[in-house]
C-alpha cells in the first residue's frame, strides 16, 4: 500500500477548498450577508403548517401569525404597543343602537396577483368565516354578523348577536381578508400551493418544514418594505437557532434561552431587544379539594415570591402580575394586588388547619421545557409552599395532555400554563380562562359565571371594562387563579438592523429596517 | 435467491405491517393527549367539540375507527393530516426522498470510512494505527448521533462556520425541481451549483448519522478480517508470495464482508430511525422532522402514516440485506 505524503495531502485539501465555493458548498449565511442589506433571514421557532390563516388548527396558533401578517392583511392592524390602527379597513364602527356595523375598505390596496382589493373581498371573507361549514375556529364570533351589503368601498352588515370584541377580533386570530376571486379559482388545495394575499410580502418559494422565501410586494399600500427578500427558516430547536445567528446563517432569531440572549446581546456584531409580551405564566386552580378552601387558595398565592422567580430563574426577563391582565391590556388595574406575604400565608394555612408539620397535600401539573424554565419555576413554587404547610407533588405532562384534561375539567388542583392574548381584551383572558361554560376554564363556579356572563354582550364599553376589573378583583380576593408573571420575548439580531419589539410577540419583517 | 423466496419474504411483510398498524393505532388512542382538545377554539360549546370529534371520525368506537382507517389505507388513502390539512400520503411522499437521500449518503459515508478503518487496522495490526482505529471506533459508538450533530453545529457551524447547519438547500437559490429527489435530480441535470449546496447542507447531518455506524462497521470488519486472515487459504496466498495488501483486499475481504453486512445492516435500520432527532436538530425537512411535529400536535393520521412508512422502510432494508448475502456468499447462492 503506497503511503500518502504530507505534500500530496495538503495539495488534495487545497484543491477541495478551491472547488467547494465553486460548488456553492459554503455556509449560506456568509453568502447571504454578502448580498447586502436587501435580504433578511429569520431563524423562526415553528414550522408553518398551512397557508390559509382563516381556517384549521394553524389559524389559531399565535406563534405563526408573524408569517401570516407578512403575507396577508388583517381587517384592522395593531401598533407595537397593542393599540389598534387601520389595516385593510380605514374606518369601522357600530350604529347608535349597535344593530349594524359599517366598514370602509381601503382604496388603493392590491392583491399579489395585481387585482384590486374590493369591498366584495371583505364581505366574502367575513361571510365565509361566519359559515359553520367553512371550518373557521372563530366562527362563534364571525357568525354574529350577516346580511352584508356593499356600497362602493363600504360594507355594512346586520348584527345578529352583539359581540363587543368583534372589531378587536378583526386584528386577532383568523381576522384576515382573503381574495374572493383567486380563492374561487384556486380552491383550498390550490391556495395552499399558491397563496395570494395583499400584505407586504409575496410568497416566492415554500419548502415545507424548511423555509419560506418572501419577496417584497411593491404595490403594498403601506409602502415597499426595506428588505426586498425575506426568508423565514424553520428551526424548531432552540440550540440550532442560536447557532444559526451566531454562525451568520440567519440575521435574527427569537425564543432562545435567556442565558443565551444575555451572552449574545453583548457579543460583538450582535444586538438584542426584549419587551414584555402578551403572554403570561399562571397556575390554574381547579374547584376540587383542597382548593375549595379559600384560605388554602389565598395562602398558596401569598406564599409565592414572584419577583424572586423572575429575577433568579428568568434572569429578570418577566413582569410579576396579580391578575390575568398584563399592564398593556384594556382592563389592567394596578390597584389589584395580592402580594408576597409568607407570614400571612402561614396564618391562612393555620386557619385552614394546616401547617408545615401537618401539610395539605395535592398535585400540581406542569410541562417541562414547553416554556422557559417551566419545571424549575414549579419546583421553586413547591419549595415556597412547603414552608407554609403545603406539600405539592409535581406531575409532568405534555401540553397535549394539558389541553385534554382542561377540556374534560380534570386538571389537578393546580396546573401551570401560559395564556396569550395579543388583543389585550379582558374577554380573551379573564373571560375565557375563568368562565365556567368555557372549555378552557378550570375554576367553574356560579358566582364567577354570574359576574362574567352579562359582560359577553355588554354594549357600553366603559361598563364592560369596569365589569371585568371587578371580576379580576373578585378573583384576586378569592384566590381563584394564580397569575405569576408576564413573559418577555428575547430577540437577537445582527448589528446593523433596527428591530422594534411588538408586545403581541410578532416578528414582522415589514417593520425591520437597516439601522 | 429464487423468485419464490422473494415472494415468500414479501408475503411475510403483510402480517408484519398489519401488526404494526394495529399496535400504532391502538397505542395512539390510549396514550395521553387528545388531538381534538388542542383544536378547541376559545368560545366553543359542547356541541362544537362533538362536531369536531365527528369530523375526524373520533366519535366512533376504536374498532370501527380502525376498520375505516384500514380499508381507506388499502385503497391508498392514508387520511387527512389534522394539523397540516393535507393528504397524509402526499405529505409523506413529499418528504420521504429527503430522508432517503440523507440516509443513503450517511450509509455511503459509513461504509466507505468504516471499511477503510477496518482494513487499516488489520493491515497495521499490532501497531499504532490499529490502536487509533480502536480508539476512534470506541468514540464513534459511545457518542450518539444527535450529540455528534450538536458538536458539529458548534464546531463547524459556529466556531468555524464553514458549513450550513440547517435546511436542505440554500433558501435563496432559484431552483425548480421536478421530483423530490433533489440530489439525484441536480446530479442528472448537471446543476453543480445546486448539487454543491445540497451536499453542503447534507454533510453535517449525514456524518452525524454515519459516525456510530462507521465505528460499528470498522469494528466488525476488523474482527472478521482477522478471522479470515487465520484461514488456510490465506496461508497459501502468503506462500505464493502475494503482497499483504493483495491478500487483504483480494482474498480475505470478500469473506469478511458477510458478517459485516449482516451486522451493519441491522445498524443501518437504527440509522434510519436516528433521522428523527438528527433531522430536527439540523432542521432538515425529512419525515423524521415531520414525525416530531406530528407527535407534538397529536396528528393521529400523520403519525400512523409515518410509523407505517418507517416499518415499510425497515422491511425493505432487511430484504435488501438478505439479498446482498446472495451476492457475497456463494454457499447461500447455491444452497
Amino acid at each position: 500500500m503506497s503511503e500518502i505524503s504530507r505534500r500530496h495531502f495538503l495539495q488534495t485539501v487545497g484543491a477541495a477548498g478551491a472547488v467547494a465555493p465553486a460548488l456553492g458548498m459554503v455556509a449560506p449565511g456568509r453568502a447571504a450577508r454578502a448580498q447586502g442589506s436587501k435580504a433578511l433571514t429569520i431563524a423562526y421557532n415553528v414550522n408553518l403548517p398551512s397557508w390559509d390563516p382563516t381556517v384549521g388548527l394553524s389559524a389559531v396558533n399565535p406563534t405563526i401569525q408573524s408569517i401570516y401578517k407578512s403575507v396577508f392583511d388583517q381587517y384592522i392592524d395593531q401598533n407595537p404597543d397593542l393599540s389598534f390602527k387601520p389595516g385593510l379597513l380605514t374606518k369601522w364602527g357600530w350604529n347608535d343602537d349597535k344593530s349594524k356595523v359599517s366598514m370602509t375598505v381601503r382604496d388603493g390596496a392590491f392583491w399579489h396577483d395585481g387585482s384590486p382589493v374590493t369591498a366584495e373581498d371583505v364581505a366574502w371573507s367575513l361571510e365565509r368565516a361566519g359559515d359553520p361549514q367553512t371550518g373557521s375556529p372563530i366562527q362563534f364570533v364571525w357568525g354574529k354578523i350577516g346580511n352584508f351589503k356593499i356600497d362602493g368601498m363600504t360594507v355594512t352588515a346586520d348584527v345578529k348577536e352583539f359581540e363587543p370584541t368583534l372589531f378587536k377580533w378583526m386584528a386577532f386570530l383568523t381576522g384576515y381578508v382573503m381574495p374572493k376571486n383567486a380563492y374561487g379559482k384556486l380552491g383550498a388545495e390550490g391556495f395552499e400551493k399558491k397563496p395570494i394575499g395583499s400584505g407586504p410580502y409575496m410568497v416566492e418559494e415554500f419548502e415545507r418544514n424548511a423555509f419560506v422565501r418572501l419577496k417584497a410586494f411593491p404595490k403594498w399600500w403601506g409602502g415597499k418594505p426595506a428588505f426586498d427578500s425575506v426568508v423565514f427558516k424553520f428551526v424548531p430547536d432552540a440550540t440550532s437557532r442560536v447557532a444559526e445567528v451566531e454562525s451568520g446563517s440567519s440575521d435574527l432569531t427569537i425564543e432562545i434561552p435567556y442565558e443565551e440572549y444575555d451572552r449574545l446581546r453583548v457579543k460583538t456584531g450582535f444586538a438584542g431587544a426584549s419587551t414584555p409580551v402578551s403572554d403570561i405564566g399562571m397556575i390554574f386552580i381547579t374547584n376540587i379539594p383542597p382548593m375549595l378552601d379559600k384560605n388554602v387558595r389565598l395562602a398558596l398565592h401569598h406564599a409565592i415570591d414572584k419577583k424572586a422567580i423572575v429575577d433568579r430563574l428568568l434572569r429578570g426577563y418577566g413582569v410579576p402580575i396579580d391578575t390575568l391582565e398584563a399592564p398593556q391590556y384594556a382592563a389592567f388595574d394596578p390597584s389589584i394586588k395580592v402580594g408576597y406575604d409568607p407570614e400571612k400565608a402561614k396564618s391562612l394555612m393555620a386557619a385552614a388547619g394546616f401547617s408545615p408539620e401537618k401539610p395539605v397535600t395535592f398535585t400540581i401539573q406542569t410541562t417541562r421545557g414547553f416554556k422557559p424554565k417551566d419545571y424549575e419555576i414549579i419546583q421553586a413554587i413547591v419549595g415556597m409552599w412547603r414552608r407554609i404547610g403545603a406539600e405539592a407533588n409535581i406531575e409532568i405532562y405534555e401540553i397535549a395532555k394539558h389541553f385534554e384534561l382542561r377540556a374534560q375539567h380534570k386538571l389537578a388542583p393546580a396546573a401551570f400554563y401560559n395564556w396569550g392574548n395579543s388583543i389585550g381584551d379582558p374577554s380573551t383572558s379573564t373571560g375565557f380562562a375563568m368562565f365556567g361554560p368555557s372549555p378552557h376554564s378550570a375554576w367553574k363556579t356560579p358566582d364567577v359565571d354570574a359576574m362574567i356572563g352579562p359582560l359577553w354582550g355588554e354594549k357600553d364599553e366603559a361598563k364592560r371594562i369596569a365589569g371585568y376589573k371587578a371580576v379580576d378583583r373578585y378573583i384576586a380576593d378569592n384566590g381563584l387563579v394564580i397569575p405569576l408573571f408576564q413573559y418577555v420575548q428575547p430577540i437577537i439580531y445582527r448589528k446593523g438592523l433596527k428591530v422594534v419589539p411588538h408586545v403581541a410577540n410578532y416578528i414582522l419583517p415589514q417593520t425591520i429596517t437597516p439601522a | 435467491m429464487s423468485l419464490t423466496y422473494l415472494i415468500k419474504r414479501l408475503a411475510m411483510a403483510i402480517p408484519t405491517l398489519f401488526g404494526v398498524a394495529i399496535v400504532v393505532f391502538v397505542l395512539l388512542r390510549v396514550v395521553p393527549g387528545d388531538p381534538i382538545s388542542m383544536m378547541i377554539p376559545p368560545g366553543a360549546r359542547a356541541g362544537d367539540i362533538e362536531h369536531l370529534r365527528a369530523l375526524y371520525g373520533l366519535d366512533k368506537p376504536i374498532l370501527v375507527q380502525f376498520g375505516h382507517w384500514l380499508l381507506a389505507m388499502l385503497s391508498g388513502d392514508f387520511g387527512i393530516s389534522i394539523s397540516l390539512r393535507q393528504h397524509v400520503l402526499g405529505l409523506i411522499l413529499s418528504r420521504l426522498p429527503a430522508t432517503l437521500e440523507l440516509s443513503v449518503m450517511a450509509m455511503l459515508f459509513a461504509s466507505g470510512l468504516g471499511i477503510l478503518l477496518g482494513v487499516a487496522a488489520v493491515y497495521w495490526r499490532g501497531r499504532w494505527p490499529e490502536l487509533l482505529v480502536d480508539g476512534l471506533s470506541g468514540l464513534g459508538m459511545a457518542i450518539p448521533d444527535f450529540l455528534w450533530g450538536l458538536l458539529f453545529i458548534l464546531g463547524l457551524g459556529v466556531l468555524l462556520p464553514v458549513l450550513p447547519i440547517s435546511g436542505r438547500l440554500d433558501p435563496r437559490m432559484e431552483v425548480d425541481f421536478t421530483t423530490q429527489f433533489y440530489l439525484l435530480e441536480s446530479l442528472l441535470r448537471g446543476n453543480f451549483q445546486v448539487l454543491g449546496s445540497l451536499l453542503a447542507h447534507m454533510l453535517l447531518p449525514a456524518v452525524a448519522l454515519a459516525l456510530p455506524l462507521t465505528a460499528a462497521i470498522a469494528r466488525i470488519l476488523k474482527s472478521a478480517l482477522k478471522e479470515a486472515m487465520a484461514q488456510d487459504y490465506i496461508l497459501m496466498a502468503r506462500v505464493k508470495g502475494f503482497s499483504k495488501a493483495r491478500i487483504i483486499w483480494r482474498e480475505a475481504f470478500r469473506n469478511a464482508l458477510v458478517p459485516t453486512v449482516t451486522l451493519s445492516g441491522v445498524q443501518f435500520t437504527f440509522l434510519v430511525g436516528g433521522t428523527v432527532l438528527v433531522e430536527r436538530i439540523f432542521s432538515y425537512p425529512g419525515i423524521g422532522n415531520m414525525a416530531i411535529g406530528a407527535v407534538i400536535d397529536r396528528d393521529l393520521p400523520l403519525i400512523q402514516g409515518l410509523v407505517l412508512t418507517f416499518a415499510i422502510l425497515f422491511i425493505a432494508l432487511n430484504l435488501l440485506i438478505d439479498m446482498s448475502y446472495v451476492l457475497l456468499n456463494p454457499r447461500v447462492r447455491h444452497g
